[in-house]
Formats: structure tokens, sequence, C-alpha cells
């Protein structure tokens, strides 16, 4: 018997605002979280604009220990823990010092790199002969699964205790493996995430690559303009999302709120075959993923009511915009609507898939569309395949009932989750 | 070395350590780092590292194997003051 799984609590640091409250009101109200980096223009990167969230020595002593924050040097951790904690709380879960692990609960919380700033300054102690100085965390802050560890001991998780790792795929694949392991019976409950570091170490091999835009360090906020015809390249951002998958049965026992449902999905590569590379994705894997997502969720292409895209703000808009159309066999005024997170809050990179997904959960549980900001100029090459209207460029209040959410990532890898509200 | 003002001093230091308040209220010379105070042992050298920087001083690899209490602490840190100072 497969379990059905639906979404009871969600948590999300984002560079437009940490904690629900906050996140739900910049994404209504088109709220940009990029700002000037002086860090970046010290180090002369080309794009010097950036999102990173706020995050006080105050809030992190929430949700970690005077002693957990001496020495501590990890963006990510500290972003993912944040996240998880208030995903974990929000759905009415919050242990403390149980004695017993719970056997039913675990986290599958994603990151493309771990404590990049504490790595560095490990390094630097190690060639200058002080390895001996580098304290008893510098592992446990850089080795990959650092978060969910974090995590897993915070919550007294006993299930599954893991960190995936696809680059900007990475948090829509998350919450695919932790329904997989609901629907198949083995956990009651997930912690499904995803985090990125922030920071010129994570960002300088994006800046170095071009990929980036290098033309409004002057005006920040217009910095990230995915579909539109001046979009020039990505801005980098950093953050953290998380939401925790339950078990139906789980849920209405508990008396849980249920945000949303989980219908299916898929991830799948394009193999570096045809038109995909190390860096670009072969369109035919991609509607093949967005299909297989719809065949998967036992739902048709005409049921989707908006889709909340990947679309980074870089010449692969278009061909995003495209590929959908062409998987859905929709297109002008007949496509669902459709934003991109990332006009406000940049490409928060492995954590953007969590983050993104926390939004599209939001929309449906609240019942609207957010904006997409910085597209007055429509790409035209988008407008001659879908209709502007689909587009949304102001707030609409709207019953939403399934929303499509794809993330497409570096290795040619594409996650495709599809969230229909619960009724 | 006045013994009581080190016994305070390694007090300050173990303080963030600790997870037994009650072994730590009553610390003596004989109190344990692990089995009194409960410290984590992975923090054992976070534990060595202050005392170094405490009293600039560098504890090699045997004295911090012997370094399980109070009066060994104390022990090696009189000891590496004193080679220091000669």
């Amino acid at each position: 018997m497969k379990k059905r799984v639906v979404i009871t609590g969600l948590g999300v640091v984002a560079p437009n605002g940490a904690g629900l409250d906050a996140f739900t009101h910049a994404i209504k109200n088109g709220i940009s979280g990029i700002k000037h980096d002086a860090e970046l223009e010290r180090l002369q990167f080309s794009c010097q604009i950036a999102g990173k969230p706020s995050i006080s020595t105050e809030l992190a002593l929430h949700y970690f220990s005077e002693l957990e924050l001496r020495n501590f040097n990890s963006t990510g951790i500290l972003y993912g823990v944040i996240a998880g904690i208030d995903a974990w709380k929000d759905a009415g879960l919050y242990l403390e010092n149980n004695e017993e692990p719970d056997w039913d609960s675990g986290t599958i919380f994603g990151t493309g790199t771990s404590g990049i700033d504490k790595f560095r300054e490990s390094i630097y102690k190690i060639d200058d002969f002080q390895t001996r100085r580098l304290g008893s965390t510098a592992v446990a802050q850089t080795m990959n699964s650092g978060v969910s560890a974090y995590l897993g001991g915070k919550l007294g998780l006993g299930n599954q205790v893991s960190t995936n790792s696809s680059a900007c795929t990475t948090g829509t694949e998350s919450i695919l493996m932790a329904y997989e392991r609901i629907k198949s019976g083995q956990a009651k409950r997930i912690l499904a995430g995803s985090t990125s570091d922030s920071g010129p170490y994570i960002w300088g091999g994006f800046d170095a690559m071009k990929v980036c835009t290098f033309k409004h360090n002057e005006n920040p906020e217009q910095g990230s303009r995915p579909m539109s015809a001046s979009a020039s390249g990505f801005v980098p951002g950093s953050g953290a999302g998380a939401l925790v998958l339950e078990d139906l049965e789980s849920a209405i026992a508990r008396g849980a709120t249920i945000y949303a449902e989980v219908l299916g999905g898929n991830v799948n590569s394009g193999g570096q075959r045809g038109l995909g590379t190390m860096t670009a994705p072969n369109p035919i894997a991609v509607q093949k993923c967005i299909q297989n997502a719809l065949a998967n969720a036992g739902i048709s292409a005409n049921e989707i009511d908006a889709i909340n895209g990947h679309l980074t703000a870089t010449s692969k808009d278009s061909l995003e915009i495209q590929n959908w159309s062409e998987a859905l066999g929709r297109n002008g005024k007949d496509f669902p609507y459709i934003n991109s997170l990332k006009s406000m809050v940049g490409h928060c990179l492995s954590g953007a898939g969590s983050i993104e997904s926390v939004a599209s959960v939001l929309q449906l549980h609240h019942g609207f569309v957010f904006p997409n900001i910085n597209c007055t100029d429509l790409h035209p090459e988008i407008t001659a395949i879908i209709d502007e209207s689909r587009i949304p460029q102001q707030l609409i209040e709207k019953e939403l009932n399934i929303i499509a959410k794809a993330s497409f990532g570096f290795g040619d890898v594409n996650g495709c989750v599809i969230f229909k509200k619960y009724i | 070395m006045n013994k009581e003002q080190t016994i305070e001093e390694l007090k300050n230091i173990v303080k963030p350590y600790i997870q037994n308040q009650e072994a730590f209220d009553g610390l003596t010379e004989d109190t344990d780092f692990i089995n009194d105070l409960k410290i984590n042992s992975a923090n054992l050298v976070d534990v060595i590292l202050d005392i170094e920087e405490k009293y600039d001083i560098v504890i090699d690899n045997e004295a911090m194997e012997r370094m399980v209490n109070v009066k060994a602490a104390m022990e090696i840190i009189e000891t590496k003051l004193s080679e220091k100072n000669s």
C-alpha cells in the first residue's frame, strides 16, 4: 500500500526574509533581498551584488548553544539549521531532550558545499603547521553532511539522516527523496530541505565563468532579471528552505496543519549528450523530466495552474519556457502562470530548490501567485511562446490547485516536483 | 604558582564545556574532566587549546593524553610554565 505524502511544516531563511511571516510578506510584495556586497567589491568581483540572509547572533543563539557558536564559521549550516528547526516547530514536532531517538523521523537535507569559510580558515592553519589548533568542530562544519548531522542531533532523529547533492537541483531532489521514503513506508516523516553557503569563496567560481551580471552593481535591486530582455546573468544568492514531509495518516492523527500534498515528481539527467553539457541542459531530458513528473503524479498537463520555474536570468530562460511549453503542450494564453523567485532573492544555488518550493507551497496554502519583478521588458523570445498575462508582475490573489516546480543544475541534472492543494 | 588561583582559572576555562553543573560547582583537584564534568571527549582538545592560549604554553601529545583531570592539568601547566621560565 503506497502512502500519501503531505507537507506539515515549513521553514525558510532567504535573502528577502528569514522566517515564514517575513518571507511571505516579501514575496507577496515583490521585495528584493539583493544588496551591494562590500566584500565582493573589495575582492574586485565582476558582480558586486548578492542575496545574503541577515542573521543576528541573537537569533542564532535561539538555535545553537554559545559553545556551538564558538569558532563556528559555516553559513550553510547556520541557515539550514534555522530553517530546519523552524519547519519542525511549525509542524508541531519540536522534541526536547528525548532519551530515545525518534525512529520514525529523519532528514534529507542537501547542500553543495559545507562550511566553505571554515575550510578556508583550516587550510590556512594547516599550511602554517598549526593542524593541532583546528579545534574539535572543523570536521563537523566542513563535511558535506554537516547540516543534516547538526539537525539530526538537535531533533533526535532516528530514521535516515543524510545529505544529497546535485548542484542547483539539490533542494528539489531532497523533497523527492523524502517523498519516496515516506511513500514506501520506510519513514513517517522526513525533514526535507537544502542550504547554501554564502560569500566570495562559494560565488567566486561563478563570477569567473562570467555567468553573473556585472551591469547592476549600482542598482542591486534591479539586478536579478529573469525572463527580461535585459537579463544579463544571475545574481548569486544563498540561504535555506525546509519542508516537513509526512505520511498523511500520521499528519491526520496528529491533527497537523496540512499545507499541501506532494503528488509526485521526477529527477533525471540529460547525460551531457545532445545539447546537454556540464553547464547547459539537454532540452530532451528537461521535457522528459517534466512529463515523467506529471505521469508519476497521475495528472494531466492541463491541470497545472502555475509553474515555479528555475529561470535564473541568463540566456537560458527562453529555452526553459520553450521546454515547459513543449512538455505541457500549452502555449499563449493557455499556458499556466509562471514565476521566478530568483527575481527577488537571486540564485541561491544548492538552497534554491527548497527555498523556491517553500514559496510554491505558500502560494497553494494562502491562494496567491507572487509577482515577478524586474521583467517589465519581457524577452521577445518568451512572449513569442506564451502570453504576457501568464507572467504576473503584480500579486494575484487566487486559489490554486496544482503547482509544478522544477530545478536544473550543473551536470545536466533535472528535478520536477508536483504540489497539490490539500482539501 | 598559587594552587587556588590555578583552580579558579581552570574552572573558567572548562566552564563552557561542562555538562554537569553539580560536579563543576564542587570542583576539586580530583575532579575528572570526562567522568565527573561530563565534558564531551571531542571537546577535550578545545579545553587544551584554551589552556595553551591562557598560559602561553604548548602541551605535547604525551602530556595531552595524561590530562584527564584537574590535578594532571595543574601539574602539566606547572611543568610547562617552569620549562618556559628556565
